[in-house]
């Protein structure tokens, strides 16, 4: 499909995403011409709709077993879809004629099941129909041509392209009804629709033994519904050789009654005035026929041959994807702004913009990036004393470079060095989330055995507060459009500082608390805020923070030159005791 | 094909299993035997429940897909007198009309295999009743008779009622329409009786997913006793995947007159069952010179079209099909059965082998005539020793390399052979391969 959608030159490609229930990965990647595209995946088709609600056809390749199900939750969403085309062959037939019905009350188009699907050249073509792009081309259905065209066979849709294309000039618009005895939509439902559509100017229907859909074909064009000509035929004429028992053609096709024969339906349609040939042998000449004829009226005009894209023949998948920056044009970008756009201070933006470009791939607005740089200097320094601080300096005493020194550093932190700012926000959160008091939260915490992160400071307290915590909180007071879960964070302070002084929401925890506010406030989803804690994203602030006060320590050893260090011994308690053997 | 026929026995045997769940109320003695021989006959009375083999009157009737079999005389429910046949009368009964070829009314001709053996029951005229379910059009439609026997098929109009039920309608409304519909010339104080057993009876043709449901008669005794003496129904098979508890381990027979199917056929039939591509075979003439191989059920049926409008079917041998993306070894097989087949029989005229098809959407052609190619090395010399003329005609992904190689293979095994693409018309070849 994409491939013609590149050859046709669409805009855009027609898949829109890809509903892959068993699938764990977000998206997979396909050619579109030379270059790969990413096409979304999604667990269900609810989940689908709602990231791509301007997708209107559902493509249904489920089996038989599983088609029905598929059909009815669709429908079930609602006003989302004007057709479903269905491959499955075999679908227990009242579960199809429940579902046909559904979707006819719904007013949804059913194509299929047991189809290989429809096209409209120039547009939109479902899945494998027309094969190649070879044989797309060499049967004119890149573009629309004239000719409205409906059949049972899939195989032979693809055979009457190729002989429209030769005595006529191509199909605009086509469907292949399916060989199941019970279809979706029928040929009059197709060429009542053809009728209507301008850009045909005549139709072909071929037709099958057994059933009865040709006689309200027949109907229309007595009563004057289906104006434009039709050439018709019916295939299956060698059943009127064998009497009994021999099965010629699809699951729909068996002639229960004389009416239902090829031949009964090919005279009564010669009798209604449809272009009937004499054998299908003769198709193409009829077809020839109506075609010369109309374009004589002056009906059918010049058809202008429209310039093609070409799909390469030798394409290589990368093996690399990278979705933030860009560094082949004239200046590279962050999330497409060229770095001087946002490097000086004219600009406007600063680190925070630089962060949501990189981080987060969008412009988040002033109040959220000014929070970002605020914490930023907040969490940048804590002192020498901190295993971080402490580790950088040491390493920077032996010798060596700044980067290993602020690596030692960085090495350091995680669940207990800095990992309060993860943990607050993803305990403060779930306890929001599941609706649970002060009471009950610090409860679950002890149950849990986790003293709660984000409360407690070694000296700060109600009466002594942390100037940090009240700038963060007055900033968030001030600019974020809302502070849901603060709100609760404080709630939860009250009860923890009425049992002891100091137990107040600490730097830490006012950081997680808020970042998820922030997202919130930002039009995140739950499960997107959940992502960025379960994956680090929170951390990465204290990191990157953290990574000035480390450097600023390993500056100041190499400024004051100091020796390689070593412990004090008489600050290390001993207790050796001597090693026993095993026996 | 969708619609599969299932032998009355079977039939029987499904109401039986799931009577208490849909018919409460009535009951229904299930008894009944299936059996292929008088000895089989004579060794089920010996088993624990079945003594009413020997202990009561008995019907025995073949149970092999076709109906009327009262007009072919083949039910045995009297000696002398009705309600006089014995377990020995039965088997010696099935022994003999076993023994021979039998011709219906209707033409069919074929051997009597399976018979169904019941007890006689004896009831009067007033308590036959006629039911049955199917689908028209879009709708199923229920039909409902105060007559039931052979009569009721004289002046259907007259004596059967239909009440029309749209797939989606709900069961309340269907109550409702069945009630008002039941026939007037049931007997007032039997009719709640039978309009409750009527929606029954459409509730597990639906729920069952029977395609087509007749009881004619069903005979309701008295306190609630209903006795079903004859049966025809079939199934949806494509519904067999969920209801294969439901149906148990039930049999789709050959229909009467058919199952002299070849051996050959039989075997493209198994293969067909267990892959999830398409295999169909028929073999029409045995002896016809004129033989098919074709891709995909639509272009398939134009080539016999064609076929028989050019040369009429006296000579066509063949209808069948090969599609849904075989592997090479069921090409493979399916080529070397129609390559078998073809060369049994001698025709001066020598023999021709259409391999054709349309544009494939999606079919790799040159994969699919590999297996074909496979089957030209084991027969090569069959071929030319029949003077067999080769046409193939083939579009489709790959049709190039498909021709190709095919042309090439068949060059160096030295057939006549003439290849064509899509430029040519689908079924020209057929015109080229008479026309000589």
């Amino acid at each position: 499909m994409l491939d013609y959608d590149y050859t046709i030159g669409r805009d855009k490609p027609s898949v829109a995403g890809i509903v892959a229930p068993t699938s764990g990965n977000k998206f997979e990647k396909f050619f579109y011409g030379p270059d790969e595209i990413m096409v979304p995946l999604y667990k269900s088709t609810g989940d689908a709709v709602s990231e791509q609600p301007q997708a209107d056809v559902l493509l249904n390749f489920a089996s038989f077993r599983t088609a029905y199900d598929v059909t009815m939750e669709a429908l079930e969403l609602g006003d989302q879809f004007k057709t479903i085309m269905i491959t499955a062959e075999g679908i227990p037939e009242r579960l199809a004629r429940k579902m046909n019905q559904a979707a006819r009350d719904a007013g949804v188009t059913v194509i299929g099941p047991a189809t290989v699907g429809a096209i409209a050249p120039g547009a939109f073509k479902i899945a494998n129909i027309g094969g190649t792009i070879e044989n797309i081309v060499n049967s004119k259905l890149h573009r629309a041509g004239s000719c409205g065209l409906v059949t049972r066979s899939g195989g032979l849709f693809n055979e009457l392209s190729n002989i429209i294309a030769i005595n006529a000039d191509g199909i605009a618009e086509g469907v292949a009804i399916g060989g199941d005895r019970f279809v979706g939509s029928v040929f009059i439902d197709n060429l009542l629709r053809m009728e209507k559509n301008p850009d045909v100017k005549y139709m072909i229907l071929l037709g099958e033994v057994g059933g009865t859909e040709e006689y309200k074909v027949i109907e229309a064009v007595k009563d004057g519904r289906i104006k434009k000509p039709i050439i018709a035929w019916c295939i299956g004429t060698i059943a009127k050789h064998f009497s009994s028992g021999v099965q010629f053609g699809h699951a729909g096709a068996s002639a229960n009654a004389d009416a239902e024969t090829a031949a009964a339906k090919n005279k009564a349609m010669a009798e209604a005035g449809i272009h009937v040939p004499a054998s299908f042998n003769d198709l193409p000449a009829t077809i020839a026929e109506v075609y010369n004829d109309l374009k004589a009226q002056g009906i059918i005009g010049e058809i202008e041959e429209p310039e093609l894209k070409i799909v390469p023949k030798v394409r290589r998948p990368k093996q690399f994807i990278c979705t933030i920056s860009d560094d082949r044009g004239e200046e590279a970008t962050y999330a497409g702004f060229p770095i001087s756009s946002v490097a000086t201070p004219d600009t406007g933006k600063g680190i925070g913009d630089v962060i949501s470009l990189l981080w987060f791939k969008k412009q988040y607005p002033k109040w959220a990036t000014e929070f970002i740089e605020t914490v930023i200097k907040t969490v940048a320094d804590h002192g020498p004393a901190v295993s971080g601080a402490h580790n950088a300096k040491v390493t920077a005493r032996a010798g060596k470079s700044v980067v290993e020194a602020l690596v030692t550093g960085l090495l350091t932190i995680g669940p207990r060095f800095g990992g309060a700012i993860d943990g607050a926000a993803k305990y403060f959160k779930y306890a929001d989330d599941n609706d649970l008091t002060p009471a009950e939260f610090l409860s679950y915490m002890k149950s849990e055995g986790v003293p709660i992160p984000g409360i407690g400071h070694r000296i700060k307290s109600l009466k002594n507060p942390d100037l940090r915590v009240t700038g963060l909180m007055n900033f968030a007071a001030e600019h974020f459009p809302a502070t849901p879960l603060l709100d609760y964070a404080r709630t939860v302070e009250a009860l923890t500082t009425s049992k002891k002084e100091n137990l107040i929401l600490n730097v830490d925890g006012t950081i997680g608390i808020l970042m998820v506010d922030m997202w919130r406030a930002l039009g995140y989803s739950e499960e997107e805020i959940n992502e960025f804690i379960e994956s680090g994203t929170l951390n990465a602030f204290f990191i990157v923070g953290r990574s000035i006060g480390f450097i600023g320590h390993v500056l100041d050893e190499k400024r004051l030159a100091m020796p390689m260090y070593r412990h004090p011994m008489d600050d290390i308690l001993y207790d050796v005791p001597k090693a026993e053997p095993i026996a | 094909m969708a619609q599969k026929a299932i032998r009355e026995y079977d039939g029987k045997a499904i109401f039986a299993k799931h009577w208490n769940e849909y018919f409460d109320g009535f009951h229904y003695g299930f008894k009944s035997v299936l059996v292929t021989s008088g000895d089989e006959l004579r060794e089920k009375a010996k088993e624990h429940g079945f003594e009413w083999l020997t202990q009561e009157p008995l019907v025995a009737k073949p149970d092999m897909l076709f109906g009327k079999r009262g007009k072919n005389d083949l039910v045995l429910f009297r000696v002398e007198k009705p309600g006089d046949v014995t377990l020995e009368d039965a088997a010696k009964w099935i022994d003999e009309k076993q023994s021979h070829d039998v011709t219906l009314l209707s033409g069919e001709k074929g051997h009597l295999t399976h018979f169904i053996v019941e007890p006689f029951t004896p009831h009067t005229q007033e308590q036959e009743y006629y039911i049955s379910a199917t689908t028209v059009g879009e709708d199923d439609v229920l039909y409902m008779s105060a007559e039931g026997g052979m009569e009721v098929e004289e002046g259907w109009d007259e004596k059967v009622n239909e009440v029309h039920i749209p797939i989606n309608m709900p069961d309340a409304d269907m109550e409702k329409m069945v009630k008002s519909h039941i026939p007037a010339d049931i007997p007032d104080e039997n009719k709640a009786a039978f309009a409750s057993f009527a929606i029954q009876f459409f509730k597990f043709y639906r729920d069952m997913n029977f395609a087509y449901l007749e009881i004619n008669p069903i005979v309701m005794l008295d306190g609630g006793e209903m006795a079903i003496l004859d049966l025809v129904a079939r199934l949806d098979d494509t519904a067999g995947f969920m209801m294969k508890d439901a149906w148990g381990d039930i049999e789709f027979p050959t229909p009467f007159g058919m199952e002299d199917m070849s051996e050959e056929e039989k075997a493209i039939a198994e293969a067909d069952s267990k892959s999830g591509a398409s295999l169909k075979l028929t073999i029409l003439n045995p002896m016809g010179r004129i033989w098919t191989m074709v891709a995909g059920g639509g272009a398939s049926v134009v080539y016999a079209d064609t076929i028989a409008d050019f040369a009429g079917v006296e000579d066509l041998a063949n209808y069948g099909e090969y599609s849904g993306g075989p592997t090479t070894g069921e090409t493979k097989f399916y080529a070397e059965t129609i390559f078998d087949l073809m060369t049994r029989y001698d025709d001066p005229r020598g023999k021709v082998l259409i391999i054709g098809g349309a544009i494939a959407n999606f079919t790799d052609v040159a994969k699919t005539f590999t297996g074909i190619i496979q089957a030209f090395e084991d027969y090569a010399e069959k071929l030319k020793s029949h003077k067999t003329k080769i046409y193939v005609r083939r579009g489709g992904p790959n049709y190039e390399k498909g021709l190709k190689d095919i042309k090439a293979a068949a060059d160096r095994l030295g057939l006549d052979i003439e290849v064509y693409g899509p430029e040519t018309h689908v079924t020209d070849i057929v015109r080229m391969a008479l026309e000589k």
